[in-house]
């Protein structure tokens, strides 16, 4: 008697502790490999056939497809520099320049990775759409009312997602932050 | 008190497995993976194209709207594929990935060199089965090799303004995706 409740107490437990752990792991989305410049984060490692399972598991739940390699790197952000979550009524700056790359793209999506309806219909940037500054910089401004310049609208959603991908670049799984890969700044504005 | 702490510790080992098969497991029974989601509107061994990511349609999550994207879902059972792509004057790229979704190789215009993207498609079985002096009259043709059966081709042009998406789908509209005769 003694045994049966042992066993079922420890089944319970591995149950829980195992399906658990399982679940949060892939709704944190944690991945291996990850390479962090300041706000921005990519898993170069999911886009090559080294990727670890967690990421093949959280790619089959979510049903995307990952950037390859050998096409470009994805980096994701979810807040500005300081840490704070981006959210959809408050004004963002996103200054800076990019990564050597023949093409980048910058996309704003909900969580779930859908676009944002917005009266513009704009829901992303590409490196030829952008107005720069004479060195070469550029501006992005994000946020739900229309401002000047690059105006990327949050449609006053609560929480988004911001992805810069690189297309045809040299960064990748050996890459670190440092001079060779100036992600743009994010910074925090007004907020009603 | 000191036989729970064991059946706790015993439990909690057993978790540790649990969670790594379901981890392994989980692929295996997704349903709405990209693959399952692009069956029911991609025949197989055949270019279609996909339309373009909006806020009320999403096919694939996380697609990059600047692009015009279209799939193969290839089925290399009878044999290898043929593959051709005219590049567009931006960005093209072709990605392949396994039935489960892994990228196990892309190639992009630079690297192809040419103004077509040209390459055949087999299993690891299919290219060492193939006639050796067949490899020199086909030497000028990239061989890839599929780690599974089955799995997708994906195509992608960039528009790098709006007003050129048009001639990104042109683009992707030249591709041939065919089991080789």
């Amino acid at each position: 008697m003694r045994l049966l409740l042992g066993s079922l107490f420890a089944f319970a437990v591995a149950a829980l502790v195992g399906l658990g752990t399982t679940w949060l792991t892939l709704a944190g989305s944690t991945a291996f490999g990850a390479v962090s410049i300041g706000a921005w984060t990519a898993w170069p490692r999911t886009g090559t056939t080294s990727i670890d399972p967690y990421a093949r598991a959280a790619i089959a739940r979510t049903g995307q497809l990952p950037l390859g390699l050998g096409d470009g790197v994805a980096f994701y952000a979810r807040g500005d520099d300081n840490g704070r979550l981006f959210d959809g009524r408050c004004d963002v700056n996103l200054q800076g320049i990019t990564p050597t790359a023949r093409f980048w793209t910058l996309t704003l999506y909900d969580l779930d990775g859908r676009l944002v309806a917005n009266s513009l219909n704009r829901h992303s940037f590409t490196s030829q759409e952008i107005i720069r500054n004479t060195d070469g910089s550029f501006e992005i401004r994000i946020g739900p009312r229309a401002r000047f310049g690059n105006w990327l609208p949050t449609g006053g959603i609560d929480r988004y997602i911001l992805v810069l991908r690189l297309y045809d670049t040299p960064v990748g799984v050996a890459t670190r932050s440092g001079r060779e890969t100036p992600m743009p700044s994010i910074a925090a504005g007004q907020c009603p | 008190m000191m036989r729970l702490l064991l059946w706790l510790l015993g439990g909690v080992l057993l978790g540790g497995i649990v969670h790594l098969a379901t981890v392994l497991w989980l692929p295996h029974t997704a349903t709405q993976d990209a693959y399952s989601r692009l069956q029911q509107i991609a025949p197989i061994n055949a270019v279609t194209a996909l339309p373009a990511p909006a806020p009320d349609k999403v096919l694939l999550p996380f697609m990059d709207p600047a692009f015009a994207t279209a799939v193969c879902r290839y089925d290399l059972a009878k044999g290898p594929l043929q593959f051709s792509l005219n590049v567009s004057q931006a960005y093209t790229s072709v990605s392949f990935y396994t039935r489960f979704g892994i990228a196990y190789y892309a190639i992009n215009d630079r690297a192809a060199g040419r103004r077509v993207i040209q390459l055949d498609l087999m299993t690891e079985k299919q290219h060492s089965e193939m006639p050796q002096d067949e490899d020199v009259t086909t030497a000028d043709r990239l061989i890839v090799e599929s780690p599974t059966l089955t799995g997708l081709i994906v195509l992608k042009a960039l528009a790098p303004e709006p007003g050129l998406m048009t001639m990104a789908q042109e683009a992707l509209a030249t591709a041939r995706c065919r089991q080789q005769p």
